[in-house]
């Protein structure tokens, strides 16, 4: 059974504090660097063979990322 | 239809407001109307709200899960045809996430989940939900949330302002980093109303900072009577 993978993003626009503290964490592990730091997710699909490429960017961009806020990329593995 | 003004009161797995809001319905003069996530029909109710909580545990993004829901798709369609609509935190959050609002609600600015009573200016007193507020009217109802920050893009930021379509707007500081202050938000015409701070708590002395959210409650009861006299 194929594997894809959605990876969803906060848009470029749009502030993300979690990420910022993260940036801001690093240097206190002695971990220097890191400029900038986009928190996501990242999604594991196992798909039937027959679900295709309009099919899985539905997925993607009607639930698993809000278009409003995030960017998304689909792979199969 | 009867003289009696029927609001609907959703309750999905998690939403924890439901009862408050039912509570202020009712002092509002109005019949509360029990709606389940699962109902594919809103018993020809005059108006809906969709009360606060952390539906489906806030799971994927607070409001996606509720969002798809045949509940959801019941109002969907009744805001099509005119059915008065509030959403309330992770109300409003549902009514963007399904499209009914435009923007989103984000993770505070600070990170930090906000409690607390909130002072807001009345932006527009003339939506189906505001009628009784005096404009510019300052009002206070608490705040409660974590993912409070509105965005939306800049051409739907200057639609929203330059049609008068925000609603209510954060005074005393900005809680949570939302874009121009943005408290709440309407619906083009004014029928569907969505904000993050909670009316539904502030209707009696005894338990709210204010009776200020009452006056919500009493605009719809307002428009729905003062439609049906036609």
């Amino acid at each position: 059974m194929p594997r894809v993978v959605v990876d969803v993003v906060p848009k470029p626009e749009i502030l993300d504090p979690q990420g910022q503290a993260i940036v801001r964490a690093l240097p206190r592990l002695g971990l220097h660097g890191v400029r900038d730091v986009r928190q996501g997710k990242h999604f594991e699909l196992d798909v039937e063979d027959d679900v295709d490429a309009e099919t899985l960017h539905r997925i993607a961009g009607e639930l698993l990322a809000n278009p409003v806020i995030e960017d998304w990329t689909v792979r199969r593995l | 239809m009867s003289a009696v003004c029927r609001i609907g009161v959703i309750t999905f797995p998690g939403t924890l407001d439901d009862v408050d809001a039912a509570r202020a319905v009712r002092r509002a003069g109005a019949q509360p109307v029990p709606l389940w996530h699962a109902d594919d029909d809103l018993h020809g109710v005059d108006a809906v709200v969709v009360p606060g909580g952390f539906s489906y545990g806030d799971y994927l993004r607070a409001g996606a899960i509720a969002a798809h829901q045949p509940v959801l798709r019941a109002v969907l369609d009744a805001a099509r045809r005119g059915t008065l609509v509030l959403g309330i935190c992770n109300g409003f959050q549902i009514l963007c996430e399904a499209g009914l609002l435009p923007g989103a609600l984000v993770r505070n600015a600070g990170l930090h989940f906000v409690c607390r009573d909130q002072r807001l200016r009345v932006e527009n007193p003339a939506t189906a939900w505001t009628g009784r507020y005096a404009p510019g009217a300052d009002i206070v109802v608490p705040l409660k949330s974590i993912e409070g920050r509105y965005v939306a893009d800049a051409s739907t930021l200057s639609e929203l302002e330059g049609d008068g379509r925000v609603v209510f707007r954060y005074l005393d500081g900005n809680p949570n980093g939302a874009m121009h202050d943005i408290a709440g938000i309407a619906s083009a015409d004014g029928r569907v109303l969505g904000l993050m701070p909670h009316p539904e708590h502030a209707i009696d002395p005894l338990t709210g900072p204010s009776t200020d959210g009452l006056d919500l409650f009493h605009s719809a009861v307002d428009t729905v009577l003062g439609s049906v006299r036609g």
